[in-house]
């Protein structure tokens, strides 16, 4: 903890800092400040930039070595007060301090930036050197093709993606299934139909799905849907006895893509042109066959990419299908027994207690790899299409 | 001039035609299907939020038995000397020895008397958790024993269902851990006043409980570890969005590097949540060797998550703010540093914010990436006051959710759908305030 209140003691060195550098511009100039080169809080910036700069680029080498000693703090305030005792000595008239200070905020905006860099190379490299530990023990072979899921704490396990990969692409596809076609209605009816007032009313009820957390679809999905298709489809009609079941995680799936999919739509059939719709209303189509054979047509391409974006979304939702698909691992084509997903086993075989050296840790991350790379392609592709579909128009 | 030749009309144009019908029959149903997929959504809201309020708002109320406690000297402090330190060697099951004679005596007293009653029974529709509460108040206060005090202890759990509707007469003759005779015992109770549900503010307050005292677990440590992972990710993703987003609107040449942050960006904002918690275990915890279940890697992995939201927002009320702003500053002679910290950044504020609040909302509902940092860890103390204390194990609000959803005793889906309720209020909050502010501040050029 000694590293927090070295940082709390260098942002005070900093803040001393400050206030000596703007004070000592001033005393150089004489107190008239037109004979400063730059603004006086300008000298004070730069004073806090070479003093902080230094000290914090040691400190974060020394916390990532080994926990601070105290040695170490003692040098970290050593260097800062040096380089505050050096950038003070340095301050004169003629000091270009907004150059300086304006070129150390430019890096510090650059590094900011390089952070999304930095998330995804670390989201890769981390998995990838995982998931090399997991294909120096467990065979890539049996990993893709094998189609069974046993994993057993005394090794020798099975560990076939096959059945989680079906679970899960079922599970998306009941999803989308519902989804796709309510939200499109909804957000054809919000586009080219609802007034004003109606859709000042309605747009915020739909977004409201949006905004809830998918822990609270996993609960409704667990207590509500799951008893209620149980007791009224699943055991009438004799197809299963479970709770938890593909059909359950992807109709309160669906729920929750119906606003994702109805504002992205929207935003898209807002895009076509006003003139299409002249035209073909102009030619005495009625509004319905405008919309079927003109605009969707035209915003095809940009719908068909909000699809994908919704696909990616729903194969990489975890807690919905955590608490309403199950747990077995299962190739069948029942929609009302309880099937598995990638992301149902890497949070089992993440949690808990875990030998980061046996197979049956490791290969969460040779599933986290899979589905990241399955999204990825999905979200590259969306977004390329729905990009180009927007140049379209524009 | 001759006579053009009209084949008379096969129909009237004033009257509608058959084909004409079919086409505005069609219309008239497209236009119903609109209609019907927003109420299909909405509906689907309703019942959601029904179904959470039904079984979540119980949990707001709890069964709490009023009894005169006599706390004996003889029980409790033998040695007289009042000294905590030998106080602590009461364990609890002598302050349930004192409880349970308080109980009997108070049943006594009101006259209740059903047949099949045993001592244990009467015992039984005592927490067990309300002897480690007493002992509690007692240690800090020693000056209390010797005299006797009205306290309002705990009820067992399933007399809590019983007094909401959850346990039946019926269902009680099947469990082992309630009979029917505590239930005549629990509306006897009732009756005289000895029992009651009551406001249930230790649900805010408390510590998460063991699987057998679901009446007495509550939110404390997951609120406050929710909080501390927000402080995190405003300080971490606020600064560090903003300064992205001002690197990318206003300086960035359009190059290489440019493209790459600008691809990263969008395609981080629908990378599967899930995948941030393998991150967050693979380099905070096994690399860096931070904590596990501490505040601190889940505000980092939030942070992370959050930090697309925030860059797309902000990057978005930068564009908001005309170009004549920033070229009156520069004509002035300010830099362009000055001319967007000075002029562009307070004008873009409002949307900054707006875009951070529900970019924190969506990182409070986060489950997925906590439940692989081991922030599922059973945790009843509470963390220290930050800094240390954003290292200590905590839990989550989401993650408590879970939690309580993965126990047996049905009591804990009461716990978990009121837990939700005070989830979706935070929410709510922010959300509001998001709009208030937009409504407030936001301007059109």
């Amino acid at each position: 903890m000694s590293a927090i209140w070295t940082l709390l003691t260098l942002l005070i060195l900093a803040a001393l800092g400050f206030a000596l550098g703007r004070a000592r511009a001033l005393a150089s100039a004489g107190g008239d400040i037109r004979a400063l080169h730059s603004l006086p809080g300008h000298y004070g910036w730069a004073t806090v930039l070479f003093t902080l700069v230094p000290a914090l680029s040691l400190l974060a080498l020394l916390t990532m070595a080994a926990p601070l000693t105290p040695a170490g703090t003692v040098a970290v305030v050593a260097l800062a007060l040096a380089a505050l005792a050096w950038s003070l000595r340095r301050i004169a008239p003629d000091f270009r301090a907004r150059r300086t200070v304006e070129r150390g905020v430019l890096v510090l905006l650059v590094l900011a930036a390089c952070v999304a860099i930095a998330t995804t190379a670390g989201i890769v490299l981390s998995m990838l050197f995982e998931t090399q530990n997991f294909f120096a023990q467990y065979g890539w072979r049996d990993f893709f093709l094998s189609t069974t899921w046993a994993p057993r704490f005394q090794g020798n396990s099975d560990l076939g993606i096959l059945p989680l990969l079906w679970g899960t692409l079922y599970v998306s596809f009941i999803a989308l299934v519902f989804a796709v076609p309510v939200g499109l209605f909804a957000a054809i009816y919000m586009a080219e139909y609802a007034s004003r007032r109606f859709r000042a009313i309605v747009k915020p009820g739909i977004e409201v799905l949006a905004g809830i957390p998918t822990i609270v679809y996993g609960l409704f999905a667990l207590i509500t849907v799951g008893p209620l298709l149980r007791d009224y489809f699943a055991q009438p009609l004799g197809v299963g006895s479970s709770g938890s079941s593909v059909m359950t995680a992807g109709l309160v799936m669906g729920i929750m893509l119906i606003p994702f999919v109805s504002s992205l739509s929207d935003d898209i059939i807002a895009q076509v042109p006003q003139s299409l719709r002249d035209g073909s209303l102009g030619l005495g189509a009625t509004r319905s066959e405008t919309i079927c054979q003109v605009i969707l047509p035209a915003a095809l391409p940009g719908i068909v990419g909000a699809v994908l974006l919704a696909a990616s979304r729903a194969i990489g939702e975890t807690m919905i299908v955590v608490l309403g698909a199950g747990a077995a691992a299962k190739l069948s084509l029942n929609p009302f027994e309880a099937m598995t997903t990638i992301t149902v086993k890497i949070v089992s075989q993440l949690t808990g207690d875990s030998d980061f050296a046996a197979p049956e840790t490791l290969v969460a991350f040779a599933l986290g790899l899979t589905l990241f790379a399955i999204t990825l392609c999905l979200n590259v592709l969306a977004l390329a299409i729905v990009r180009k579909y927007r140049e379209q128009y524009e | 001039m001759s006579d053009i030749s009209c084949p008379a009309p096969a129909q009237s144009l004033l009257k509608r035609g058959d084909r004409t019908a079919r086409r505005h029959a069609a219309e008239a149903r497209f236009r119903a299907c609109g209609l019907g997929a927003i109420l299909i959504g909405l509906a689907a809201l309703a019942v959601l939020l029904a179904s959470v309020l039904t079984s979540g708002l119980g949990a707001f109320r709890q069964s709490y038995i009023h009894l005169p406690i006599h706390l004996s000297e003889a029980e409790l402090d033998q040695s007289g000397t009042r000294d905590t330190e030998v106080m602590k060697k009461v364990t609890t099951i002598g302050y349930g020895k004192v409880i349970d004679k308080a109980l009997a005596e108070a049943v006594a007293q009101a006259g209740i008397a059903i047949d099949g009653l045993t001592d244990d029974d009467i015992s039984g529709i005592i927490s067990r958790e309300a002897a480690a509460q007493v002992r509690d108040m007692v240690l800090s206060n020693p000056d209390l024993i010797g005299e006797t005090i009205d306290l309002s202890v705990l009820a067992n759990g399933r007399i809590d269902g019983y007094l909401k509707g959850r346990v039946t007469a019926e269902s009680a003759a099947l469990d082992s851990n309630v009979s029917p005779a505590q239930l005549q015992l629990a509306d006897a109770m009732m009756e005289r006043g000895l029992l009651s549900l009551d406001f249930n503010a230790a649900f805010l307050t408390a510590p998460d409980a063991s699987d057998q005292r679901p009446e007495a677990a509550g939110l404390g440590v997951a609120i406050l570890g929710s909080a501390y992972m927000m402080l995190i990710v405003l300080a971490l993703a606020l600064p560090i969005g903003v300064a992205a987003s001002i690197y990318l609107e206003e300086f960035a040449p359009k190059n290489r590097l440019t493209d790459l942050i600008e691809v990263n960006i969008a395609n981080l904002a629908a990378v599967p949540s899930i995948v941030f918690g393998i991150l967050g275990l693979a380099i905070f915890i096994n690399f860096a060797g931070l904590p596990q279940s501490a505040p601190v890697v889940g505000g980092l992995v939030l942070t992370l998550m959050t930090l697309p939201t925030i860059i797309i927002a902000t990057r978005a009320s930068l564009k908001a703010v005309p170009p004549s702003i920033r070229e009156a500053a520069l004509g002035l002679g300010a830099s362009r540093m000055q001319a967007v910290f000075h002029h562009v950044l307070p004008l873009a504020a409002p949307g900054i914010l707006t875009g951070t609040i529900l970019g924190l909302a969506q990182a409070l509902g986060e489950t997925a990436p906590l439940l692989l940092i081991g922030m599922v860890a059973f945790v009843r103390e509470y963390p220290a006051a930050p800094p240390e204390g954003l290292f200590d194990p905590a839990s989550a609000l989401p993650v408590q959710i879970y939690n309580w959803t993965q126990r047996a005793d049905p009591a804990f889906v009461e716990r978990a759908s009121g837990a939700i309720i005070v989830l979706l209020a935070f929410l709510l909050v922010m959300n509001a305030a998001a709009i208030l502010l937009r409504r407030r501040f936001e301007r059109r050029w």
